[in-house]
């Protein structure tokens, strides 16, 4: 045995490869991490100290005036900001959880061949558009489509936000639905079919059952989604402060707050701190719909 | 091959009466869009009997078996059938064939054990359902529906006091055992098994060899088998079937001691396939 046991030790060029590849791939990973905690940090540093000294909880949570820049008496009161939020994001998914469901249903189970390939694609690129293309058509055709039509004053306000905030989230909806019912196993189809199920019967009876959780979380992701959503919704809501009572009246949500008041607010002033406290709430609405979405997600694997 | 055609068709065994058959395959060609895969196949099985299909990896004879109760069709327009199917004496391929009904009449096992992801009662329920949806139901018919049809299976002391339990959690045995248990509930007149035991173990194997003995005679029974030594085992007649062509149909002891074709007696000593 003339060969040593060294050559045992000897590394080639694909271990250096393999070891840097390693290296800028845990770097990518870890950064995502680093970043979504940094944000944390940066906008709970920036609203810290309101939220902890001067904001009053009940005012914030109970009253409608949201009047941060009153010369003597400024109130911070976000219902109204939150109802705003919720009664837009309530009414997309109105719109969206039956068209992204229909939509889903019919890519996954109905159309085959390139209808099915077009339809995917389709709808990719739907979820394509700027937000701001969906804002200029909330306010340029809807806003007129909806004063003729229901002879209101101003079309502005929850159905118009509504309505476009449900149409920009149903794409990815639909995609993450389509998805979850792609991933319910075809061996389950083709018992239920072979037991003579027509086809709506092994959609009704075995394919949403199993695909639900994936369901779930694609409409959770879709409320996460038109929480978050601003341009849109600043576009088409009126951004007028007001418990809505009607879906005609205009409303203001907490994220259009923020873009439309955060360049007019002075930095470190009490303005600013109650914009980046929107941001906080905001951030811990949309981080437990996605944690339970993912939960929702995690369950579908299980079962 | 292509001479040899006839002589491959010769082979069937004679014409019995059509109120005995439950399943008269005549002449039926298919094709996966250009890729044809049966070649005006005939098989007449008997009402009653347990008949198993053999031959190599696609030869065919899990097309053939797919036909019989057109799940086959599930591929979309690309699969292509010619030539007749009877089962019970109705032509299966004519279009106004309601498949639902087929399926009611010819139930199917698979290769893989297949229980929805419900719980065992509401599987062996599932098809009971579908086609009687129109009907009342009481919870006690409803109970003795499933006890009967475990107890069939030999399945109702293992798990009578675990209904609720999600199907997909039982042994691969006890799942296969179900998916035959849902069947029996609409009464079908036959039914498919395709590879049922290629998933269970020798010990799972022959129980559920054991179940088709058992259920002979009241259901006819059509089933693909890789292992010869189950068709041997588990069948009375025994069709082998080779490059999407019948070659020969005879009873099992027949065809295993003494076969007719060269193909046939090379395929089963082993020399191929």
């Amino acid at each position: 045995m003339r060969r040593s046991v060294g050559d045992l030790d000897r590394r080639g060029r694909a271990w250096y490869v393999d070891k840097a590849v390693a290296g800028l791939v845990f770097i990518g990973g870890i950064s995502a991490i680093v970043f979504i905690i940094g944000i944390f940090v940066f906008i709970t540093r920036e609203g810290w100290t309101f939220v902890f000294g001067t904001l009053d909880f009940g005012e914030f949570f109970t009253s409608i005036e949201w009047r941060p820049t009153s010369e003597n008496d400024p109130t911070y009161g976000a219902l109204a900001l939150i109802a705003g939020t919720a009664s837009v994001t309530g009414l997309a998914m109105l719109v969206a959880v039956p068209f992204s469901l229909g939509a889903a249903i019919f890519i996954a189970e109905f159309a085959t061949g390139r209808t099915r390939e077009a339809l995917k694609v389709l709808v990719e690129l739907l979820a394509a558009i700027p937000s701001v293309v969906w804002g200029f058509i909330g306010l340029a055709i809807m806003n007129p489509l909806i004063i003729d039509l229901f002879d209101v004053p101003i079309g502005l306000g929850v159905l118009n936000s509504g309505i476009i905030l449900g149409l920009m989230a149903a794409p990815i909806m639909t995609t993450i639905a389509e998805d979850a019912l792609k991933a319910v196993p075809d061996g389950y189809r083709e018992a239920a079919e072979a037991m003579g199920a027509t086809k709506w019967q092994v959609i009704r009876q075995v394919v949403l059952p199993a695909g639900k959780n994936g369901l779930m979380a694609a409409v959770l992701l879709g409320v996460g989604r038109g929480f978050g959503e601003t341009m849109a919704v600043l576009m088409a809501s009126g951004h007028s402060i007001n418990l809505p009572t009607s879906p005609f009246d205009s409303v203001r949500a907490l994220t259009a707050t923020i873009a439309a008041e955060l360049g007019d607010a002075p930095r470190g002033m009490e303005h600013y701190q109650a914009l980046f406290t929107l941001g906080i709430f905001l951030f811990i609405v949309t981080f437990c719909i996605n944690l339970a979405a993912d939960i929702a997600v995690r369950g579908v694997r299980k079962g | 091959m292509a001479d040899e055609s006839g002589a491959i068709t010769g082979a069937a065994p004679p014409k019995r009466p059509a109120a005995e058959l439950a399943i008269d395959v005549e002449q039926v060609s298919l094709w996966y869009g250009t890729f044809q895969a049966l070649f005006e196949v005939d098989l007449q099985v008997q009402s009653g009997s347990i008949t198993a299909l053999i031959g190599p990896s696609g030869c065919g004879k899990s097309t053939l078996l797919r036909s019989v109760n057109r799940i086959n069709e599930r591929l979309g327009d690309y699969v292509r059938t010619t030539g007749s199917i009877r089962v019970m004496g109705h032509d299966v391929l004519a279009d106004g064939v309601d498949l639902a009904q087929l399926r009611k009449q010819v139930g199917m096992v698979f290769q893989r054990p297949n229980p929805l992801p419900l719980s065992i009662r509401e599987n062996v329920l599932f098809g009971h359902r579908l086609h009687r949806a129109d009907e009342k139901f009481s919870k006690a018919d409803e109970n003795q529906i499933v006890e009967e049809a475990l107890t069939e299976v030999l399945l109702w002391d293992e798990v009578k006091d675990r209904l609720g339990q999600r199907a997909t959690e039982l042994s691969l045995e006890a799942q296969q055992k179900l998916c035959i248990a849902r069947l029996l509930p609409v009464k079908p007149k036959v039914i498919l098994m395709d590879e049922p035991t290629s998933a269970l173990d020798p010990k799972a194997t022959e129980t559920l060899e054991h179940l088709l003995w058992e259920l002979k005679g009241e259901y006819t029974i059509l089933i693909v088998t890789h292992n010869m030594a189950q068709a041997r085992r588990a069948s009375e007649e025994t069709a082998f079937m080779l490059l999407g062509r019948m070659v020969e149909h005879r009873s099992t002891e027949d065809l295993f001691l003494t076969p007719r074709e060269q193909e046939t007696a090379d395929y089963i000593e082993g020399r191929y396939g």
